[in-house]
């Protein structure tokens, strides 16, 4: 004690010592100031997570008792084998993650393929085209829903359709608006994704395209083998991104009505009432705890896949173009 | 004599390749934008009645009827677009500098990082469409009833239990500080759950941009003899000033694409069948954001340092 004491009265009396002392508290707190808004942060954004959760898994009797918080006394699964039964969970699961990473694949051969055209290649009008991926960017896509929502309710691409069936088909319902849009570089957030890959494309040395270029490779076999390797990064950047809003979107599935089948985002939305009406559960807080459930299941895929790009994703984003 | 094909130069054949590339794109260009951009804009002059039995549609010239009457008589128009637009102005500024905040705070090296960098990309998840709409819908169908019994009181608990901001604003106000500043403030602390949830890309491109800055232009401030606050404004800062731009052409594009107002005008068009009116909401609205996007971005731009 009495050393401490000692010691404590020398660093008092040393200017030095005096100024690493108290430069040493200033970090202390400081640390502890980053951890605590870290920290406060973080429950901010997963206190609705954790509280879908315990929602999801406590029974009627937890549902009423006001003493329950976060841990509820009798934990069910009941919430989630009935969600799973009125959404047709797997099928739907299923056929939702087949259209999103089918479109996730399309768009991102698609987007590079437009990205790579404007970083390597010299023609006419590119600026101007270029500009013209900016404003796809820029322009909020609810400006353009009723010519498209128009385009595909009477689809007749060069009055093909016309000679074939005898007049323009109908595409609402079906999910094939998606793909065309997607096909033609014009999904969901396309422009972003033209951008990521042209930024990147043009931070990538020239050199190593030359070399294939003299060892006899052509254009598209440099594009596929050996600019699309080398762009990896890139290509996890857009896929998470990609992945994330497709499954997420609602503006074009509620634009085309893409049908509860294919988008469980859709069914989502009526589960609840669709719940209240079949089960005959008329307590809201119950028909809640059902919809939590629900929630939960819709969430977890497109979590599960996150958590398996994001190790590459942070690092993929701090890599590529997106930063302008 | 038409013997010898003429043959490309490597430069031509490099540009139609450059063509070839981006041909998808670009028709896609032409025929969904360009050509719907038109096709509103033709609509906004026009009364539209559809053909629900074959899915056409004739077009009846109306001149500047829809405009007059979006402006002059449609009862929430005015009102929803003009809180739509500060609402953006209000936020912005707030997402920019959270998410840039958020940013350097998670820049730092500190265990367990990556986990805390994964939940601060959790928002991107979780607050895009799907799962709002499945909330705010049941909401819907559950308005009025016990669910907002439920929610009154528990926002009534919430208030009786929350720290008195009250007391803080009045604190404040007495130290002098400007009345506007502590509103705009408290009103930013109100709606932390939004902010935080809107800001998600914005973070991870400002620490991908706080990451390509040079570690020697620190060394050289710490050598200077720089402090923290002056290293900041010195050289993180300028530094980081290029992706503000993208970050907040980003957050104007992403917050008018959620707004009310796109709300109306899908409502309009798909439960009113009024397209006409509905085309006019759409092109006022975009006028707006490109004119809000160009004003703020040359703004910034003047002040934008280029280390290149």
């Amino acid at each position: 004690m009495n050393a401490k004491l000692e010691k404590l009265k020398n660093i008092s009396h040393d200017p030095y010592q005096m100024k690493l002392l108290l430069n040493n508290i200033k970090k202390f707190c400081l640390t502890v100031l980053q951890i605590a808004i870290l920290i406060g942060v973080s429950y901010v954004i997963l206190s609705p997570v954790i509280g879908m959760f315990v929602s999801s898994i406590s029974s009627d009797k937890d549902a009423f008792n006001p003493m329950v918080f976060v841990f509820p006394q009798f934990p069910t699964l009941e919430r989630y084998r009935l969600a799973i039964l009125r959404m047709d969970y797997w099928r739907t699961i299923g056929k939702d993650l087949l259209y999103t990473l089918s479109l996730t694949l399309i768009q991102v051969l698609v987007c590079s393929m437009v990205g790579y055209g404007f970083a390597r290649f010299q023609f006419p009008f590119k600026k101007l085209l270029f500009a013209c991926v900016v404003v796809m960017i820029v322009i909020p896509s609810h400006t353009i829903m009723l010519p498209l929502y128009l385009a595909f309710r009477q689809f007749d691409p060069l009055g093909i359709m016309t000679a074939i069936t005898g007049g323009p088909i109908n595409l609402m319902g079906s999910p094939w608006p998606m793909y065309v849009m997607s096909f033609l570089g014009c999904g969901v957030r396309a422009g972003l994704y033209i951008y990521i890959f042209n930024q990147f494309f043009r931070g990538l040395p020239k050199e190593i395209e030359e070399a294939a270029f003299v060892d006899g490779a052509g254009v598209w076999y440099t594009y596929f083998r050996i600019m699309l390797v080398n762009a990896m990064p890139a290509v996890i950047t857009v896929t998470v991104f990609s992945i994330v809003w497709q499954f997420n979107d609602t503006f074009y599935s509620n634009l085309f009505l893409i049908s509860g089948d294919v988008v469980i985002s859709k069914k989502i939305a009526t589960l609840q009432s669709v719940i209240a009406n079949e089960d005959k559960i008329l307590s809201v807080t119950i028909q809640e705890l059902y919809l939590n459930a629900g929630i939960i299941l819709v969430l977890l895929p497109i979590v599960i896949i996150y958590l398996l790009l994001q190790r590459y994703f942070i690092e993929g984003v701090e890599r590529s173009g997106i930063v302008g | 004599m038409k013997k010898r094909k003429k043959r490309l130069s490597l430069q031509n054949k490099r540009m139609l390749a450059g063509y070839l590339f981006i041909l998808p794109w670009l028709i896609g260009f032409l025929v969904f934008y360009v050509r719907s951009l038109v096709m509103t804009g033709e609509f906004a002059f026009s009364t539209l009645t559809f053909d629900t039995q074959n899915g056409g549609y004739t077009l009846a010239s109306a001149g500047w009827d829809n405009f007059l009457y979006a402006f002059r008589e449609h009862g929430t128009f005015k009102q929803i677009l003009t809180s739509s637009v500060i609402d953006m102005l209000v936020d912005v500024p707030l997402i920019t500098f959270f998410s840039l905040f958020m940013a350097m705070l998670l820049n730092k090296k500190f265990p367990g990082r990556a986990v805390v960098r994964a939940i601060f990309f959790l928002p991107v998840i979780l607050s895009a469409g799907a799962i709002t709409d499945a909330i705010e819908m049941s909401m819907k169908m559950m308005q009025g009833g016990v669910s907002g019994q439920v929610a009154e009181t528990a926002a009534g608990a919430t208030s009786s239990l929350a720290f008195d901001v009250d007391y803080l604003i009045s604190m404040f106000l007495n130290l002098g500080l400007p009345a506007s500043l502590l509103d705009y403030i408290a009103a930013a602390v109100a709606r932390i759950n939004d902010i935080i949830a809107m800001s998600g890309v914005q973070i991870i491109i400002f620490i991908a941009a706080l990451q390509s800055i040079p570690s020697s232009m620190y060394e050289v401030a710490k050598i200077e003899g720089a402090t923290g606050y002056e290293t900041f404004w010195k050289v993180t800062f300028p530094m980081v000033m290029p992706h503000i731009i993208t970050n907040v052409v980003y957050t104007i594009v992403d917050k008018f694409a959620e707004s009310e107002v796109v709300t109306l005008a899908h409502e309009v068009a798909f439960d009113q069948y009024n397209y006409g009116l509905s085309s006019v909401f759409s092109l006022v609205s975009t006028v707006v954001t490109c004119v809000i996007l160009v004003v703020v971005c040359g703004f910034i731009q003047k002040k934008t340092f280029y280390y290149n």
